[in-house]
């Protein structure tokens, strides 16, 4: 089914601040097995300039994603999201994410397209700081993939 | 600081490739840090269902090893600037000891303005090229 072009351009509201804790930084670096102390030590962070433990270069997707997904959920939108692949990502930062900030995000919903049957849907989520600071930008990309061929077998004769 | 100052890099340097083993484990532990739940990563009868061969990784999830190769190098996570991939082919987790394998390479692709420098990604897993267009760029001292 295709997606709905009018969600082109559509801006949300800003998502309720996220406390971007240490812990979490933590958790999440030991989750993709990343042993740099920059994630873990605040001295080893602070060493290097900043002002606490920095997040991981993907770290962001916890924030973009998770705002993204009342978006790309909306019925109205007509997703299938129980065939969605992720079809692309890139984050652009002002700075780093650190331990402290409190950052939300604001999707805009940037490109629809269909091709060969699959339904293709980029947001971008703006992550800001408290202040208004701009942090990073995440770009997302997803496919809902083209349902399988009907099997000839089932096809009612 | 990075370890590797602008100065002394040079376009077509390579950084050390690097192979890392990747567990259904691995993706649980993913998921339930990331909060990424999609059972087509920890559920082979759903994955199979909607048409996938198996259980595969969370793309983010190879996002974030294939940047290690970056972040390693540069030793300041902070210091990179922009980071983009195209998820080409899924990693597909088996469900055993060994899992899967993700190789990865890097080599020094442009030196910009600023003190930034590209670097371009390349990632995969046996004959599949997993990563297409996966860049980094970073600021060197």
């Amino acid at each position: 089914m295709p997606l709905d072009p009018s969600f082109v351009g559509r801006s949300y509201p800003p998502t309720p601040p996220y406390q971007v804790g240490r812990e979490k930084i933590r958790e999440f670096a030991a989750a993709i097995g990343d042993a740099n102390p920059a994630y873990t030590d605040v001295e080893a962070a602070r060493a290097l300039g900043h002002r606490d433990l920095v997040a991981p270069p993907t770290f962001a997707i916890l924030l973009s994603l998770g705002a993204s997904h009342l978006v790309v959920t909306d019925p109205a939108l007509g997703l299938d999201y129980s065939r969605v692949v992720h079809g692309e990502q890139r984050f652009s930062y002002a700075r780093p994410i650190v331990a402290g900030d409190e950052l939300s995000v604001i999707v805009t919903v940037e490109k629809i397209r269909s091709v060969a049957g699959n339904d293709i849907i980029t947001t971008r989520g703006d992550i800001v700081a408290a202040d208004g600071e701009a942090v990073c930008s995440a770009y997302s990309t997803l496919v809902s993939r083209a349902p399988d061929p009907v099997p000839e077998a089932t096809v009612p004769q | 600081m990075t370890l590797v100052t602008y100065d002394l890099v040079e376009v077509g340097e390579r950084l050390p490739n690097r192979s890392f083993p990747i567990t259904r484990a691995d993706l649980v532990r993913y998921a339930g840090a990331s909060g990424d739940f999609n059972p087509i990563h920890w559920n082979a009868r759903f994955a199979v269902r909607v048409g996938l061969p198996d259980v595969i990784a969370h793309g983010m999830f190879t996002m974030a090893t294939a940047a290690r190769l970056v972040t390693d190098w540069i030793g300041d996570p902070g210091a990179v600037v922009d980071y983009s991939v195209r998820f080409t082919k899924p990693v597909v987790v088996p469900d055993d000891e060994s899992g899967a394998i993700l190789d990865v390479e890097g080599i020094v692709a442009e030196k910009l303005e600023g003190g930034l420098v590209r670097i371009d990604l390349a990632a995969r897993s046996g004959d599949d090229k997993v990563l297409g267009m996966a860049r980094a760029t970073v600021r060197l001292s």
